[in-house]
């Protein structure tokens, strides 16, 4: 019905299992460009292990990915070489980790680390590198001025805001969050959203974002997925989920945290 | 010596080195792991350069070795003595009449012929280290040809410095493939080692890894569009040869702050000397004003 | 003006069922059904708690439903919204439905005209078009000047009431839900957004509401529909 689009990435039947313990089963959906999508549940519900499936961080040990290189030509991850993987998880994709440092080189400055992805796509001009790199540091409200300036001497909202210009310079298709917004103070934390809002509109962005925090998923997607011991226990709009849940568990979830 | 095998290392040892050897060779730039032995000397004393030589020398070679450009200091004195004790080789400190030069940090001033095999000391063969510490990783950069990060490495240098601060240990690209690290040479010398007509070996004996360019191989200097890669230039000649085409060291002559330019390759240097060059802080040379002269 | 079928509701029903209450069911509405037709108003009545609010959230999508359907006009063809997908029914609420809610769902850092701007941005307008649209509808709801660059998080009530109003009529919405969108306002505002209400019934577009001022209702009301006709017969039975 409607304006027929073509997913930007299927993920079909995953399953992953620690010994017994299912981190994923059986998870089906599909995601299409420009939509985001979040991933709830509490803490070893699978949402971060499902993340790092959807992204080839992790092989499945069942079920597949396909991505879209290009619009309708869907391509399973598995299938792919290490280096097309690569090269796609570098210029394609995002992924913006809880913790900055795990997502930034801490020994480089701020426009080394915005311009590393600009020089491995073989951009080998210094001035264009540093120029774009101060283009994007405006972009996520950091001084253009600090750009030689170490993320070590940065805030952890900054970190967490250059991690994500790092990640977009190459204007990817689609960005993996996991829980960006975690461990800031609620006042940096409300910036930062505004500001990750606005990129994805601005850039038409697909996102996948891992959160425990129903706000986030509120203000940011519009559609979630509720995870519970490995399973998608309900999925749909995310107003719908939040505002009329169904499973026992996200009832639970949207009752027991002061208005979303 | 009949207590030692030819050259020191047994014939196996010798046979698995020249495998590595070959394969390096074949694969230009390509840092082939090797089973590194224990040598009589401390390692960062060149012991991977030893075992490449060990394993490359023949009863007829002509061994020179060379330590930041000298034949006399310690490390070039000891790893000669070393090898005309246990292989019996000719040694030289003459650039021409060696079949064999293992060089720690230095690319000799004369140009190397076909007949030639010029053996570096590498302290730590992977240039993508300083980014990069998980060996894994670094092997999986290599397998992809993902050299971005090294680049990353000279962007910090101009981010810091203004230009590529980078004056030895420079990286390289071999072949069009393979990043490498050309060991803790002078930049001065990278554009030897292009098109370069002998063949050069890499050993590092406590990393384990031995690589290759192998003659006439093409091997670029990296660096920017608007921050081109330049060997370094000196503003003076040598104080004792007047050369103005040698790497030069800096000496300090006394406590005053006195101090000279000298080229660094000793036997160069003589060689000039004997020529009938002189340089202006030469005892040969007319005494004008030396105090005045830099 | 045209009187085609813009929505058909029919045998809506809903209950909530809770799960940490030992899955007690609470049945709030069924067999709902009306239609609404292009250039009319219809009102639902009835007393709070009858189940009007929940009625409005299930055309919406924004509840789901336990029975019946929910057609609506969108882009000349009837659609089945209770089964839509999560994409189908954005789609819809982006460029068909539209929904002026009790209150303003602030965006931090954002200024209120650019709050107005953005569902006729979505819509299609140029950004100046769109800034233009929405300054003249905060001009008509007598939002004072000064206020337009600022967020409204620190504005008074009834002042992010009038945001929330221009927003909503700032897209090109064939359909739109009113929740009580004149509970905090004044007289003068109040006379506004009936002013708005009957313009764009005038192009043709048909309102959903509720509306517990008797005045407002009586003045932009084409047929009430009473609700209480929708209360469901015995708890646990089917409809």
């Amino acid at each position: 019905m409607n304006t027929p689009t073509t997913p930007l990435l299927k993920a079909s039947g995953l399953c992953k299992f620690y010994g017994n313990r299912a981190a994923c089963r059986d998870i089906s959906f599909e995601l299409e460009p420009g939509e985001v999508l979040a991933i709830v549940g509490e803490s070893g519900s699978g949402k971060s292990t499902l993340l790092n499936l959807l992204s080839g961080r992790l092989a499945p040990d069942s079920g597949r990915v396909d991505y879209a290189l290009a619009p309708g030509q869907m391509r399973d991850l598995a299938t792919m070489s290490e280096a097309e993987r690569r090269l796609l998880a570098r210029t394609d994709w995002g992924f913006v980790h809880q913790d900055a440092r795990e997502g930034l080189r801490m020994n480089v400055s701020a426009g080394g680390n915005i311009g590393e992805r600009l020089m491995g796509i073989g951009n080998r001009h210094f001035g264009n590198i540093r120029e774009t790199a101060q283009v994007w540091l405006s972009r996520v409200e950091i001084d253009p001025a600090r750009v030689d300036e170490r993320p070590t001497a940065f805030s952890g909202g900054m970190r967490q805001r250059l991690q994500i210009a790092r990640n977009l310079v190459t204007n990817p298709r689609l960005v993996f969050m996991d829980e960006p917004t975690g461990g800031l103070d609620v006042s940096v934390q409300a910036r930062l959203l505004d500001m990750i809002r606005a990129l994805v509109a601005e850039m038409g962005l697909a996102v996948v974002l891992v959160t425990h925090d129903l706000a986030v998923a509120r203000l940011l997607s519009q559609r979630i997925l509720v995870m519970k011991q490995g399973e998608v226990i309900e999925s749909g709009l995310t107003d719908r989920v939040l505002d009329d849940p169904q499973a026992p568990y996200t009832q639970l979830l949207v009752s027991s945290v002061l208005a979303a | 010596m009949s207590a030692y095998n030819f050259a020191y290392l047994d014939e196996q040892t010798k046979r698995m080195i020249r495998r590595a050897i070959l394969k390096a060779i074949a694969v230009p730039g390509y840092q082939v792991p090797f089973a590194s032995r224990e040598m009589p000397m401390p390692y960062g004393w060149g012991t991977g350069g030893v075992q490449v030589t060990a394993s490359i020398l023949g009863p007829d070679d002509v061994l020179k070795v060379i330590d930041q450009g000298a034949d006399d200091t310690t490390n070039a004195v000891s790893i000669r003595a070393f090898f005309a004790k246990t292989a019996g080789v000719k040694t030289t400190t003459a650039t021409t009449e060696a079949t064999v030069i293992q060089t720690r940090h230095r690319f000799p001033e004369t140009n190397l012929g076909a007949h030639q095999v010029l053996v570096y000391q590498v302290p730590i063969p992977e240039p993508l280290r300083f980014l990069e510490p998980r060996e894994t990783e670094t092997r999986t950069l290599h397998a992809l040809a993902e050299y971005g990060l090294m680049h990353v490495k000279l962007y910090e240098d101009i981010a810091r410095h203004g230009h590529i601060a980078t004056t030895y240990a420079y990286p390289v690209s071999v072949n069009g493939r393979y990043v490498m690290d050309p060991s803790p040479i002078p930049k001065y010398d990278n554009p030897r080692l292009d098109d370069c007509e002998a063949l050069q070996l890499f050993g590092a004996g406590r990393e384990k890894r031995i690589y290759a360019i192998p003659p006439h191989t093409k091997v670029v200097s990296l660096d920017f569009e608007d921050h081109p890669f330049e060997p370094t230039k000196f503003e003076h000649p040598c104080a004792l040869c007047g050369s103005t085409m040698s790497y030069l060291d800096e000496v300090v002559t006394d406590d005053a702050g006195g101090r000279m330019f000298v080229c660094s390759d000793t036997d160069y240097c003589e060689t000039r000397q004997r020529e009938g060059h002189i340089g202006h802080l030469n005892a040969a040379a007319p005494q004008t004003c030396p105090e005045a002269a830099e | 003006m045209t009187h085609e079928t813009l929505l058909i509701v029919a045998g809506l029903e809903k209950h909530f069922t809770l799960h940490l209450h030992g899955a007690k069911r609470l049945p709030v509405v069924e067999n709902v059904g009306f239609t609404l037709h292009a250039g009319e108003c219809v009102v639902l009545g009835g007393p709070s708690g009858a189940g009007k609010s929940s009625i409005l959230k299930m055309v919406y999508g924004n509840y789901l439903t336990n029975g019946g359907s929910v057609l609506i006009r969108h882009k000349g063809e009837m659609i089945e919204l209770t089964d839509a997908s999560p994409r189908a029914v954005l789609e819809v609420r982006r460029e068909t439905l539209g929904y002026v809610s009790q209150f303003l769902r602030v965006i931090p850092r954002v200024s209120a005209l650019d709050i107005v701007a953005e569902p006729a941005r979505s819509a299609g307008l140029t950004m100046e078009a769109a800034r233009a649209r929405a300054a003249s509808l905060l001009a008509r709801l007598n939002l004072p000047e000064r206020l337009w660059g600022l967020p409204p998080a620190t504005f008074s009530g009834g002042e992010q009431q009038r945001v929330n109003i221009a927003r909503g009529f700032a897209g090109e919405h064939a359909v739109m839900i009113l929740d009580e969108p004149t509970a905090s306002l004044d007289a003068t505002n109040r006379a506004a957004v009936v002013k708005l209400i009957e313009e764009k019934k005038a192009q043709g577009c048909g309102f959903l509401g509720i509306f517990h001022d008797e005045d407002v209702r009586s003045l932009v009301a084409d047929r009430i529909v009473d609700v209480t006709g929708f209360k469901p017969s015995v708890q646990g039975e089917a409809a």
